[in-house]
């Protein structure tokens, strides 16, 4: 038994098949009772006031926005190295997703600085970072679609993935450099000094764990469709060829 | 290697426009930021070395999608894919040749016209450095795109939104240099950056275009 296994479209697919109702239930459960938990049976800040509810929508977004990129890094990866095209269709089905996850922790993030800092956007180094990243998002969609043959698309994609990853590392610190900036630290830290309150703490654990299981059934989801779509694809060439 | 380099000058300058071009644009983008952001002068001087930056790299692109596109139509590029010389050196080379046909005379033109914005003289210097050490970043990471967008059609778009947000780490570093420069504080850290991240993208960039290309020659 070996993660390569998956590798082979038919098996990912009964696996993938069988895990989603699952994984499905489970993202709803964790999202919808994570948020309800959060909105109405914590206490307001002191500071913040209600406003601070805005942290179970925008944390969890922005920690998957950054990780679905890391995850087309490694599926990038996989597809040069081992030729799995399952792998490919799963980098190109977690893009999109990336991208909404990242633009809903940038909106969040807005709605969040007016009231608290007194504007919308700054020019601060996570922000712009974020936004970059969100740049990153648009080429990479853009590259998949502008190629026709899958397998190149492919290939160049997974290159621009593997550019961009060090491009996106060197801008995040090189925007530190830039400018000094508004956003606060890390919300969670395994330093206790530094964390959140616990009342805070355990509905937004809740929230990241469930957004990260929206997340896994958003791109299994999506993966199966781009399988189905190449096996049609292959279908209708072989009817042609007929 | 030296032969390819001096067709690609070769054609650059006579092919109809090319060199010239984006020396035009550049003086262009910078004569109408003034119109866009007013006339006071003091505005201008603070904003002068990011549009500077700004112009240049949009010069740069501008001329990108030349670099592979037109050995790709008359078929070229495959011949010099055959060639006993790597990929990886041509790619280097195409960018070397980008570089000399637009870097280098945005570098020679640039503080003309930050005169005309009003640069404060101590600032040219560190200008002149900054376009010097950035511009090859720029070539070798546009190279990279072109060799990305070399097989779609019309690809001008699609590789600025490629490369554009690649270029973000250059032009943050390169235009704090010259700001700095400017108004008379150090500038040799962000300097050192901007010409770590030059070398980064001149070792690294034509493995990664040569990788591009030979997908696309596929």
């Amino acid at each position: 038994m070996s993660i390569w296994e998956y590798a082979n479209p038919r098996k990912f697919m009964a696996t993938s098949g069988a895990l989603l109702p699952w994984v499905s239930a489970l993202a709803a459960i964790l999202v919808v009772g994570g948020l309800v938990w959060g909105f109405f049976f914590t206490p307001d800040d002191f500071r913040m006031g209600s406003s601070v509810k805005v942290i179970y929508i925008h944390v969890p977004t922005a920690i998957m926005g950054s990780s679905a990129w890391f995850m087309m890094l490694v599926t990038s990866l996989i597809w040069l190295i081992r030729r799995h095209h399952v792998s490919a269709l799963a980098a190109k089905a977690a893009a999109p997703v990336g991208m909404v996850f990242t633009l809903i922790g940038l909106i969040t993030g807005a709605i969040w600085g007016q009231p608290m800092w007194g504007t919308w956007w700054e020019w601060d180094p996570r922000l712009t970072a974020f936004l970059v990243l969100f740049l990153f998002y648009l080429g990479y969609m853009a590259l998949w679609e502008a190629i026709e043959n899958p397998d190149a698309a492919a290939d160049l994609t997974s290159v621009l993935c593997l550019v961009g990853t060090v491009f996106a590392v060197i801008s995040r610190y090189a925007l530190v450099f830039w400018n000094q900036g508004l956003h606060q630290g890390a919300s969670l830290s395994l330093d206790p000094e530094q964390n959140v309150a616990d009342v805070f703490a355990y509905p937004l654990w809740t929230c990241i764990i469930g957004f990260l299981f929206l997340f896994l059934a958003l791109v299994l989801y999506r993966t199966r469709t781009e399988i189905r779509a190449r096996r049609l694809r292959a279908l209708i060439q072989r009817e042609r060829m007929a | 290697m030296k032969g390819l380099l001096l067709r690609d000058l070769r054609l650059a300058i006579r092919a109809g426009g090319g060199f010239g071009l984006g020396l035009a644009f550049f003086l262009i983008v910078t004569v109408l930021m003034p119109f866009g952001i007013g006339p006071e002068t003091g505005i201008i001087t603070a904003v002068a070395p990011g549009i500077l930056w700004v112009g240049a790299l949009l010069a740069c692109l501008l001329s990108l999608d030349r670099i592979f596109a037109l050995d790709w139509e008359d078929g070229s590029l495959e011949l010099l894919a055959t060639s006993p010389l790597p990929l990886e050196a041509l790619a280097g080379v195409k960018a070397l040749a980008h570089w000399l046909t637009t870097g280098l005379p945005l570098v020679a033109a640039a503080p003309v016209l930050a005169v005309l914005l009003n640069l404060p003289v101590p600032g040219f210097g560190w200008l002149i450095a900054s376009l010097a050490v950035g511009t090859p970043a720029l070539s070798a990471i546009g190279t990279f795109g072109a060799a990305l967008t070399v097989g779609v059609k019309r690809g001008g778009l699609l590789l600025s939104l490629l490369v554009l947000p690649l270029y973000v780490p250059t032009l943050l570093f390169g235009a704090e240099v010259a700001r700095r420069g400017a108004q008379g504080l150090d500038a040799l850290t962000p300097l050192a950056l901007l010409a770590g991240i030059s070398l980064l993208a001149l070792a690294a960039m034509p493995f990664a275009a040569a990788a591009a290309l030979r997908v696309n020659l596929r």
